[in-house]
C-alpha cells in the first residue's frame, strides 16, 4: 500500500509540534501573566451599580462639591470615609426631598439603618493602605481614582495590583502635585512633571517606600 | 527518653556549675541531667514528628481534605476578590474618625479592686486593653487578667438569655415572677431575703444595698471571694483593732522582707508594687544602687523568683521564722523558731530602719500579720514605707464566716429568697459547707452572672450579666481611689448589670447610667457636677477619693505569745493558691489565659500537684517522661480529711519540702467550651478552716499517668554548641557587689564579636533604626507581655494537644532559667521576642523572599508570600518563629471577628509568623508624625509588650537617635546581645540581671561571689 502522507508531511508534523508548544506556552503565559492582570480579574473600569444612583458626575462634576465634603477623614485616617446618611440629608432634606430615587436614603435616615454601598476599591485584607499618608504628601485623588467627576457610577480606574502601587512608590516624582491641587479634578501633570515632582518630593519629605512592611503587616 | 526526677546522689552546687566555677543556667531537670529527651528538643526545631499528622483514624480523611483544599488554594489565585459592602453610619458619632481608634478610660475589677485601664475602640468595638497611667493601681501597667478582659467580653459561651430551670425566658417573665415572692418578703420585712455578691468596692452598689436593706430590714447581704483576705484583715484587727489596709511603698524601701507575700501577682496593688519594685532593681552608673528583697515562701512564686534571697519554708513554718526575726528586732513576741537567716535578715532590716518594710501574705495566719505590723512599727517604717488606710471593700474581713453563716441559715430554712450576684459558690465555696445541698433548701434562687456556670445550674433563675465593658459602674482601688466603669459598647445580648438587677428589687426599671449618676450627683454635689463627672470619666479616676492615712499604734495582744496557730497535722502540708493564669476559676474559659505558660512551672492547660525534689523522692520518685506530644507524668490521689482528688504530680525546683501546692481554678464543669473539664478541682479539698492550706495531706500514687503540655524545654537556645567550655552566656547575672567593683562585669561574661567579620556587606540605616532592650533585672516574669502581644497581634490559641507538640503560637515567650541546685535555685526570667537581627539568618534562607529586611532594620514577615517551607525557622538561633501547622485561627465565631485588631493581618494555615516589633504601631506613629510634618519622637512608638509591662522592663525606640531611651540603655554597662557571637547583630538586646545578696546570709557569701 502506498504511503498516505508524503515524506514532507513529517516536516509539518514537526512544525505542528513546535507551533503547538508555542501556542500552549502562550495560553499558559496568558493564564499566568495576562489573565490576573486583565480587567476581568481586577474589575478595572467596571462601573459598579449602587443601591442609590449616586452620581459623582453630578455632585462633583456638575455641582463642584469638594471631595472632603463627604470623604471627611481622607487627610486624617487610613480610610477616606464613606459619608453617613446625615451628610446626604444635609441637602436632600431640602432638595429632591420627595424624589423616589432617594427613598433608600430617607429610609436609612428614618430607620437608622445603614445604606449598603458596594465596595468599588477593594484591596486584599493583607494590604494596609493609608489615605492620609498620600493626600498629605501631594498625591492627588484623581491620580489613583481617575476622573471621578466624569463618572456616573464610580469604577475602579487603576488595576490596584502591587506592581501598580510600586510604580509610584519607586518613582513618586512622576505623580506628585502641589498640595493645593490634591483635591482638584482638573489638574493635569505639566510638561516638566519630573522636575516639579523632584522639587515637591524634597519639599514634602517624600521618600521611596518599598519595604514590605510599608503596606503588609 | 524517661528521666527519674530524683538524683541518686544529692546534686551539689559544684555539680551544676560548669568547669571553672562558671554559673550554669538550666530550664528543666531534664536539662540539668542532660537527658536524651532534652537534647532531642534542643537540637530539633519542633519535637520529633511534631510536624506530622499523628491521628491514624483521620489520616485518610485528612489526605482527602488536604487534596481538596490544595486544589482550592490553587484556584484562589484565579478568583476575583469577593464582593464586599460598606456600611457607613447613619449619624456618625462625635469625635469618631473612621479608621482611627479611640481610647476610653475605665476600670476592671480584679478580685473586687479596681485597676485602671484604657480601652482601644475601633468604630465602637473594644479590641485592646492598655493600662491607665493616671490610675494609682495601674500606673500604665496591666496584668494578664487585664489584657484578657476584652476576650471575656467576646467569650462566645457567655450567657445570652434569661433562663428559668434551663428554659429560655424574658426579663419581663423574671420581673413578673419576682413580684409575688418579693411582696411576701416586703410583708415580713425581708427576713427571708438574702444577697450574696463577690467582694464589693463599688460605692454605688453599697448605697443601693443600703437602701435595699432599709426597705427590707430583715434582709442580709453577704460578700465573699474564694481568694479571701480574711487573714490580713484579722491580722490588722489583732494589731490595731480595726481591719485596715496596709499601703506599701516599695520605691522608698531599701530592704523588703516578704513573708509569703506574692507582691508580683497576689496583692490588689500588685501592678503598682511591681512598678515600684522594678524602679529600684535597675542599677546603673558609677555607683549602682538597688533594693534588697528577701522572700520566705513555701510555694514558689514570681515574687520569690525575683528576690535576692529566697528561703523555702513550709507555710506553717514561716510563723516561727517571723517570730524569730521580730524578737531580733526587739518586738516582744514568743515562739520564735531559731533559723540561721533570722539574725542577718533582722540586722539588715534594722540597718535600713524606716527604709525597710515587712509584708505578709494572705496565706499566713492573722498573728503573722500582726507581727508584720509590729516589726514595721519597730523599724519606724510606718509613715515611710507603710501607711494604713481604711479598707476599700464594703465589708472587710470575715468573708468565710459570713458565708458559713449564710449557708447555716439556708440549711435552717430561714432563707426563702437568695440572690447571688457575680459569684460562683457552688464551684468555689469551701467544700465542707456543701453549699449545693444547702441551696436546694432555698425555695427561690436567683443567679446573676456572666456565665451559665455551676451555680446557675443550681438556681431557679439565671440572669445574664452585662460585661463590665458593656455596663456602667464604679469601683475602688485598694488605696480608695474610685474609678467610674463606663461601657465601651452596648450590651451584645439582652443582659443587665448588677446595679440594674438590684434596682429591680426597689426602684424598678432603671438604667445603670441613671443609677450611677444619681449616686455621684449626691456624692460630688450639684455644683460643677457635669464638669467633675466628665473629668472623672475622661481621667478614669474620681479626683480626691483616695483614703487618708490613719495614725495607728500596734496594740499588744495574744498574738505576741506563741501557740496561736495549731501545729500542722501528720503527713504532708497542702497549700492552695490561686492560679497565675485562670485565677480562682473565673477566667477558665479564656483561651489566652489557659494557654499561658505559668510563670514558674511553664505548664499550660492544666493544674498539677507541685512538690519539691526531696518530697518527690520520699513519695517514691516522680517519673516524668518527655514525649513528642508532651510530658507524661504520674498521677496521685491527694486525700485530706477523707476527701480526695486525683492530680498529676510535678517536681518544681525550689518548692518547700514536705508540702504540696495545688492551684485553684481548674476542674470546672460548666465553664464553657474552653474551660470545662480542664485540670482537677482543688476546691474539692479546700475547707473553711484551710483556705490557703494545712497539714494532714496523704499522697498516694495511683499508678496512672497523664499528659501535661509544658513548654519549659520548648524553643531552647543552644548554650553549648560545640563543647562545654564554649558557654554562650544566654543568661547573664552578677551581684551588685561585682557590678560595683567592675561595671563591665556583665559584658565581660561573654565575648562581643569583632566588627566587620561578616561576609555580607553591612546594611545602611539612614532613617530610623528600631531596637529594643529587655531588662532582666526588672522582669518579674508576670506574662503580661505575652497576653498583650496575643491580643494586639491576633495570635490564635492552639489547644493543649498542639502545645504538647511544641506548636504554641505566642510571639513572646518568657524563658525561665534556674541557677544552682534544684532544692532552692535562683530564678531568672528572660522574655524572648524576635531579635530583628541586622544579619538575620532567616532572611537568607527563604526561597520566596517572604522574610526580608526593611530599611529601618525590621525583619519583615510577608504572610502573602510565605509558602511554609519553615527554612527560616530552622535557621533561627533564637527559635522565635511560629508556624501555623493547622488552621488555628477561629474564622467562624462571630464575636471573635469583633475582637480582632483590624491593623494586623489574620493569618491562616501554612504561614510562618513571628514578632513584628508591632509594625502597625510604628506605621501609625510614622504616618501621624509625617502628616504633622515632623519626625517621630522618642516614646511615640510603644510596642504592645512595652505598654503592658508593669515593671517597665521593655524599652523600644530608635537606635539611630543617640538621645532615645533605648540608645542610652544600649550604651549602658549591663547591655548584651543574645548569642551576639553568631554575628547576627540582634536589635533586641538584654540588660543583665543584677541581684543584691546579703553576704551575711549563710551560704550566700560563697555563692554570690563565684561568678564566672
Amino acid at each position: 500500500m502506498a504511503q498516505v502522507f508524503p515524506r514532507t508531511a513529517n516536516e509539518f508534523a514537526r512544525a505542528s509540534l513546535v507551533v503547538g508548544g508555542v501556542v500552549a506556552a502562550a495560553v499558559l503565559g496568558s493564564l499566568l501573566f495576562v489573565f490576573p492582570r486583565s480587567s476581568y480579574m481586577t474589575r478595572q473600569k467596571e462601573a459598579i451599580a449602587q443601591p442609590v444612583p449616586f452620581y459623582h458626575l453630578h455632585h462633583v462634576g456638575g455641582m463642584g462639591v469638594d471631595c472632603r465634603y463627604c470623604h471627611t477623614s481622607v487627610d486624617k485616617s487610613a480610610v477616606a470615609g464613606i459619608p453617613p446618611t446625615k451628610t446626604c440629608m444635609n441637602c436632600h432634606s431640602q432638595i429632591f426631598n420627595q424624589s423616589p430615587t432617594l427613598e433608600p436614603v430617607r429610609a436609612s435616615w428614618r430607620n437608622g439603618t445603614s445604606i449598603e454601598w458596594k465596595k468599588v476599591h477593594d484591596l486584599p485584607d493583607f494590604v494596609y493602605f493609608n489615605h492620609s499618608a498620600h493626600v498629605n504628601k501631594g498625591v492627588g485623588c484623581t491620580t489613583c481614582h481617575g476622573p471621578v467627576d466624569k463618572m456616573a457610577y464610580v469604577w475602579q480606574e487603576k488595576s490596584l495590583l502591587m506592581e501598580w502601587c510600586l510604580e509610584c512608590h519607586r518613582q513618586p516624582e512622576k505623580y506628585l502635585r502641589p498640595k493645593g491641587e490634591v483635591y482638584s479634578t482638573a489638574w493635569q501633570p505639566p510638561s516638566n512633571q519630573l522636575e516639579l515632582g523632584r522639587k515637591l518630593a524634597a519639599e514634602y519629605n517624600v521618600k521611596t517606600q518599598v519595604t514590605c512592611s510599608t503596606c503588609h503587616r | 527518653m524517661s528521666q527519674e526526677h530524683v538524683p541518686s546522689t544529692p546534686v551539689t552546687l559544684e555539680g551544676v556549675r560548669r568547669t571553672g566555677g562558671q554559673r550554669r543556667y538550666w530550664k528543666s531537670l531534664d536539662e540539668l541531667a542532660d537527658a536524651p529527651a532534652f537534647l532531642e528538643f534542643l537540637h530539633r526545631e519542633f519535637p520529633e514528628q511534631a510536624s506530622m499528622f499523628q491521628d491514624p483514624k483521620g489520616r485518610r480523611e485528612f489526605m482527602t481534605l488536604m487534596g481538596a483544599s490544595l486544589a482550592l488554594a490553587g484556584l484562589t489565585a484565579c478568583t476575583k476578590q469577593p464582593e464586599e459592602t460598606i456600611l457607613p453610619y447613619v449619624r456618625q458619632p462625635e469625635q469618631l474618625v473612621p479608621g482611627r481608634p479611640l481610647f476610653f478610660a475605665t476600670a476592671t475589677g480584679h478580685d473586687g479592686y479596681a485597676r485602671g485601664i484604657l480601652v482601644e475602640s475601633h468604630e465602637g468595638r473594644p479590641t485592646k486593653i492598655e493600662g491607665n497611667p493616671e490610675h494609682p493601681a495601674s500606673l500604665g501597667g496591666t496584668d494578664v487578667f487585664g489584657q484578657a478582659h476584652v476576650l471575656g467580653l467576646y467569650d462566645p459561651d457567655r450567657s445570652k438569655a434569661v433562663l428559668y430551670l434551663g428554659q429560655q425566658r424574658t426579663w419581663g417573665d423574671f420581673k413578673a415572677a419576682l413580684r409575688e415572692p418579693l411582696a411576701k418578703q416586703q410583708a415580713k420585712g425581708g427576713t427571708g431575703l438574702r444577697f450574696l455578691t463577690g467582694r464589693n468596692t463599688s460605692p454605688t452598689l453599697a448605697a443601693q444595698m443600703r437602701s435595699l436593706i432599709a426597705a427590707f430590714p430583715g434582709a442580709k447581704w453577704t460578700s465573699w471571694e474564694p481568694a479571701t483576705r480574711d487573714n490580713s484583715r484579722a491580722g490588722a484587727v489583732l494589731a490595731f483593732g480595726e481591719p485596715v489596709e496596709a499601703q506599701y511603698r516599695f520605691e522608698r524601701a531599701d530592704v523588703i522582707l516578704s513573708l509569703e507575700a506574692d507582691f508580683v501577682a497576689g496583692h490588689p496593688a500588685s501592678l503598682r508594687l511591681v512598678r515600684e519594685f522594678a524602679a529600684r532593681r535597675k542599677p546603673a552608673g558609677e555607683t549602682p544602687e538597688m533594693s534588697r528583697v528577701y522572700v520566705v515562701e513555701g510555694s514558689p512564686t514570681s515574687s520569690g523568683a525575683s528576690s535576692d534571697h529566697r528561703l523555702a519554708l513550709k507555710s506553717s513554718e514561716i510563723e516561727g521564722f517571723a517570730r524569730a526575726v521580730a524578737a531580733e528586732l526587739g518586738v516582744v513576741v514568743q515562739g520564735g523558731v531559731a533559723h540561721a537567716w533570722a539574725a542577718p535578715v533582722a540586722k539588715d532590716l534594722k540597718r535600713a530602719g524606716a527604709r525597710a518594710l515587712v509584708m505578709v501574705g494572705e496565706s499566713q495566719p492573722p498573728a503573722v500579720h500582726a507581727i508584720g505590723h509590729a516589726i514595721n512599727e519597730a523599724l519606724g517604717a510606718v509613715g515611710s514605707t507603710v501607711s494604713y488606710t481604711a479598707p476599700a471593700e464594703t465589708a472587710a474581713g470575715g468573708e468565710a464566716q459570713s458565708l458559713a453563716a449564710l449557708v447555716a441559715e439556708m440549711r435552717q430554712g430561714v432563707v426563702e429568697m437568695l440572690v447571688i450576684l457575680g459569684s460562683n459558690p457552688v464551684y468555689a465555696a469551701p467544700v465542707d459547707l456543701d453549699i449545693a445541698s444547702a441551696l436546694d433548701k432555698v425555695p427561690f434562687r436567683i443567679h446573676h452572672g456572666l456565665g451559665n456556670d455551676e451555680t446557675a445550674a443550681r438556681s431557679h433563675w439565671h440572669l445574664p450579666a452585662s460585661h463590665p465593658l458593656e455596663s456602667w459602674g464604679d469601683l475602688r482601688a485598694a488605696d480608695g481611689t474610685v474609678s467610674i466603669v463606663q461601657p465601651l459598647i452596648a450590651p451584645l445580648y439582652h443582659t443587665l448589670s448588677e446595679l440594674e438587677v438590684l434596682a429591680a428589687f426597689t426602684e424598678g426599671e432603671q438604667k445603670g447610667h441613671e443609677i450611677l449618676r444619681a449616686h455621684w450627683q449626691d456624692a460630688l454635689g450639684a455644683a460643677d457636677f457635669e464638669k467633675r463627672w466628665n473629668r472623672a470619666l475622661h481621667d478614669g479616676v474620681v479626683a480626691g477619693t483616695a483614703f487618708e492615712a490613719k495614725a495607728l499604734r500596734v496594740k499588744p495582744g495574744a498574738w505576741a505569745s506563741a501557740g496561736a496557730t495549731p501545729p500542722p497535722g501528720s503527713g504532708l502540708e497542702i497549700a492552695f493558691r490561686t492560679d497565675p493564669a485562670v485565677f480562682d476559676g473565673r477566667f477558665a474559659n479564656l483561651g489566652w489565659l489557659q494557654e499561658l505558660p505559668k510563670p514558674l512551672s511553664k505548664i499550660t492547660w492544666d493544674n498539677v500537684a507541685l512538690v519539691s525534689p526531696k518530697t518527690a523522692a520520699e513519695l517514691g520518685g516522680v517519673k516524668t517522661e518527655q514525649t513528642a506530644s508532651g510530658h507524661v507524668t504520674e498521677l496521685a490521689e491527694l486525700t485530706l480529711d477523707g476527701r480526695s482528688v486525683v492530680a498529676p504530680l510535678w517536681v518544681l525546683p525550689g518548692h518547700a519540702d514536705g508540702a504540696v501546692t495545688v492551684h485553684l481554678g481548674y476542674g470546672r464543669t460548666r465553664a464553657g467550651r474552653v474551660g470545662s473539664g480542664v485540670g482537677f478541682n482543688a476546691y474539692a479539698l479546700r475547707t473553711s478552716d484551710a483556705a490557703w492550706g494545712r497539714g494532714g495531706l496523704q499522697v498516694r500514687k495511683t499508678g496512672g499517668t497523664t499528659l501535661i503540655a509544658c513548654t519549659q524545654d520548648h524553643w531552647t537556645m543552644d548554650a553549648t554548641p560545640h563543647h562545654q567550655a564554649e558557654e554562650r552566656h544566654i543568661v547573664r547575672s552578677v551581684t551588685l557587689a561585682e557590678l560595683a567593683k567592675d561595671k563591665h562585669a556583665i559584658q565581660k561574661l561573654g565575648h562581643e564579636p569583632a566588627p566587620g567579620l561578616s561576609m555580607y556587606p553591612p546594611h545602611e540605616y539612614k532613617g530610623h533604626a528600631w531596637g529594643m532592650t529587655i531588662d532582666m533585672s526588672a522582669c518579674v516574669g508576670c506574662n503580661a507581655c505575652v497576653t498583650a502581644c496575643q491580643s494586639e497581634n491576633n495570635i490564635p490559641v492552639v489547644g493543649k494537644d498542639q502545645v504538647g507538640r511544641g506548636r504554641e503560637m505566642q510571639w513572646i515567650r518568657v524563658d525561665r532559667y534556674y541557677e544552682g541546685t534544684p532544692e532552692n535555685p535562683e530564678t531568672y526570667h528572660q522574655p524572648v521576642v524576635c531579635m530583628h537581627c541586622e544579619n538575620a539568618p532567616c532572611e537568607v534562607v527563604c526561597p520566596v523572599a517572604a522574610t526580608v529586611h526593611s530599611d529601618e532594620g525590621l525583619n519583615d514577615m510577608v504572610y502573602n508570600r510565605c509558602v511554609g517551607t519553615k527554612y527560616c525557622s530552622n535557621n533561627c538561633p533564637y527559635k522565635v518563629r511560629r508556624f501555623n501547622f493547622l488552621l488555628y485561627q477561629d474564622w467562624t465565631t462571630p464575636t471573635f471577628k469583633m475582637l480582632r485588631n483590624p491593623e494586623v493581618t489574620v493569618r491562616s494555615r501554612g504561614v510562618m509568623e513571628k514578632c513584628t516589633y508591632c509594625v502597625q504601631r510604628i506605621s501609625r506613629a510614622r504616618i501621624d508624625a509625617k502628616n504633622l510634618g515632623r519626625e517621630i519622637r522618642d516614646g511615640e512608638v510603644v510596642t504592645a509588650c512595652e505598654a503592658a509591662c508593669p515593671a517597665q522592663a521593655i524599652v523600644f525606640g530608635d537606635v539611630n537617635d543617640p538621645e532615645s531611651r533605648v540608645s542610652k540603655l544600649k550604651a549602658g554597662d549591663r547591655n548584651y546581645g543574645l548569642l551576639a557571637e553568631l554575628q547576627t547583630k540582634p536589635r533586641t538586646s538584654y540588660l543583665g540581671a543584677v541581684r543584691n545578696p546579703n553576704p551575711e546570709i549563710p551560704g550566700a557569701g560563697s555563692e554570690g561571689q563565684q561568678h564566672g
